[in-house]
């Protein structure tokens, strides 16, 4: 860099400072991330196309999915435990969202008394840990302390009481819904948001029009929040083939009665760290984190060009 | 038109809804907290009372304090937690500053890069993630569950607070460079201050997940002397499931933080929320 180009010369330096400025902004947040979770991600990823033979990691290519779809000892559990995130899933879709949406419907009523105090409550369960919400119901669904029965009598409906947690066919329901009820807090405060953010120019105009109260909030309001109701969905499918915690607390990480409550996490938990008798196996673990991995970015990818996409012309 | 909204029979059988869902969500907490402070036979013959004079009984609490290491689990959890919040508003808010203040090429792509961990969940890399922590001999110490928690917090903060930053002022900027200050001077002098709301929602949305989570402490730290509460009480409460006043004041003390913190700061939460911080 000569005097003679002083001024080019100048700007570059300037450039180049102020690239120092960016990286050294920028490389903490990189590394962590990087080293902590995409480069784990990976090499998860890796793992899973490996497996142990005579102690060392060999090469198996597909191997470890075709043992994990194909072979009645680890397929009928995986199998088992997709099925029942499936319906994990479905029952968050059929009763938190449509609750969620309604409870924001009804906070979002104009000039609502109490409404700070309402939000307040509503979202108190989303915020108590998986451990506290899975041994509350648990004690509240047990038959030794009686408090359902005794509730369910009150309304004359003892003789429908059943131990729902310890039986194979109810199990699964009522984890997912005491997950519902726990979760219900973070869709019903998006959708608020999202209500709180259609003009009043645009309800005046639909009242104007005679459209009030009921087919009002069918459509003006349905149509216009459907981005958020993508998003809820969305992170309603993240979360539920990500969950582990709550079935670990209620029902142990076998995930009883008889696997009837085993989902993905719970699976991935006892294959990759072991459990009991069995030992754990890091590349089915990591078979298993990939399915999930797969699932989520499936999920995520149809979320992203399909759905949103669609949703967008509705949006101002 | 006014009228139209506001009819009396509409606003009660909407305040009714409302009402019911809110015994729905708080019913279970309060059975949990009032039932703490009575005596075994109370809690079994009259579980909807509220603790009187003959069936008050700290008995639960005494059990719990006595045989529990609460107080090392929650200075744990405290810890991990605290510094995690640190790191993620701290190297997020300078990502977030480099991704919004500068052109530089590969930005948009960056942003792209630190947001994947948006939607893609931390746990599922942690079998390397464990082996990772093995081969550093990080594993049973409160550094690993910092570390995954701070990799876990970033995505979110960067882009929340990159967002924010937009909205900073450039003159005020430029008008600080002219006075001489150096870009770090800049960030931590005049945006950071300016930026401090967001911050606070961050740092609630980060704080959630980390207190109560279960997963990693369970496989990366779950020697005694490294549990946090979320996993302690966890341990716990499974060993006590015949003590039934054990239990109920386990699960009380582990309620009791939380309410504190979302009394403290559920405007901010709320606001947070609703402002379309997350969207």
């Amino acid at each position: 860099m000569s005097t003679a180009d002083y001024s080019q010369s100048d700007k570059g330096q300037d450039k180049r400072a102020r690239r120092w400025h960016i990286l050294v902004f920028l490389l903490p947040a990189v590394i962590v991330y990087t080293a902590i979770m995409i480069l784990p991600l990976a090499e998860t990823l890796r793992l899973s196309l490996f497996n142990v033979v005579d102690g060392q990691s060999v090469f198996v290519g597909f191997g470890n999915f075709q043992t994990l779809f194909g072979e009645p000892r680890w397929s009928d559990s995986f199998w088992n435990a997709l099925r029942n995130n499936f319906v994990f899933f479905v029952i968050h879709m059929l009763v938190q969202n449509p609750i969620g949406v309604a409870l924001a419907a009804l906070l979002s009523v104009p000039k609502l008394r109490f409404g700070a105090f309402y939000r307040t409550a509503l979202f108190l369960p989303t915020l108590l840990s998986f451990v506290i919400v899975g041994f509350i119901w648990k004690l509240i669904l047990s038959p030794i302390w009686g408090v359902s029965p005794y509730l369910m009598d009150l309304v004359g409906l003892k003789s429908m009481f059943s131990p729902w947690l310890g039986k194979p066919s109810s199990a699964l329901i009522t984890v997912s819904l005491i997950s519902v009820w726990q979760n219900i807090g973070i869709p019903t405060m998006l959708i608020y948001a999202s209500m709180l953010s259609i003009p009043e120019e645009v309800l005046e105009a639909a009242e104007c029009d005679g459209i009030t109260g009921w087919s009002q909030f069918w459509k003006i309001k349905l149509p216009l929040i459907l981005p958020s109701i993508g998003i809820i969905s969305i992170l309603t499918f993240v979360g539920n083939f990500n969950a582990f915690d709550l079935i670990y607390t209620v029902q142990g990480a076998l995930a009883g009665p008889d696997g009837s409550t085993d989902i993905l996490g719970t699976l991935l938990y006892r294959t990759f760290f072991g459990f009991q008798l069995q030992i754990g196996d890091k590349s089915m673990g990591a078979t298993i984190a990939t399915v999930m991995f797969l699932i989520i970015l499936t999920g995520v990818c149809i979320y992203l060009f399909a759905i949103q996409r669609r949703m967008r012309r509705y949006q101002f | 038109m006014a009228k139209a909204r506001t009819s009396p029979l509409r606003s009660s059988l909407v305040h009714a809804a409302l009402i019911i869902y809110t015994v729905i969500a708080l019913f279970p907490v309060f059975l949990t907290v009032i039932n703490s402070f009575k005596d075994r036979a109370s809690i079994f013959r009259n579980p909807l009372g509220l603790p009187n004079e003959t069936s008050f009984s700290l008995i639960g609490y005494e059990t719990v304090l006595k045989q529990g290491d609460f107080t090392l689990y929650f200075q744990n959890s405290l810890i991990v937690t605290s510094v995690s919040i640190f790191f993620v508003l701290l190297f997020g808010a300078m990502a977030a500053f480099a991704l919004s203040e500068y052109r530089f090429r590969g930005n948009s792509l960056m942003g792209l890069y630190l947001a994947l961990g948006i939607m893609i969940p931390i746990r599922l890399g942690t079998v390397a993630i464990l082996q990772g922590m093995v081969a550093t001999g990080l594993v049973n110490t409160l550094t690993a569950l910092i570390l995954v928690y701070t990799a876990q917090g970033l995505p979110l903060a960067v882009f929340i607070l990159t967002e924010f930053m937009r909205t900073v002022s450039d003159d005020l900027k430029n008008a600080g460079r002219i006075d001489g200050l150096s870009e770090y001077s800049i960030f931590f002098r005049l945006v950071l201050p300016l930026v401090r709301p967001a911050m606070a929602t961050v740092a609630v949305f980060t704080m959630i997940p980390i207190w109560n989570d279960l997963w990693f402490p369970l496989i990366l730290a779950p020697s005694d002397a490294t549990k946090t509460v979320t996993l302690g009480s966890q341990v716990f409460i499974g060993q006590f499931v015949t003590n039934w006043n054990a239990v109920l004041a386990a699960l009380t003390l582990a309620i009791l933080p939380v309410l504190a913190l979302y009394f403290l700061f559920s405007r901010q939460l709320i606001r947070g929320i609703t402002s379309g911080a997350v969207k």
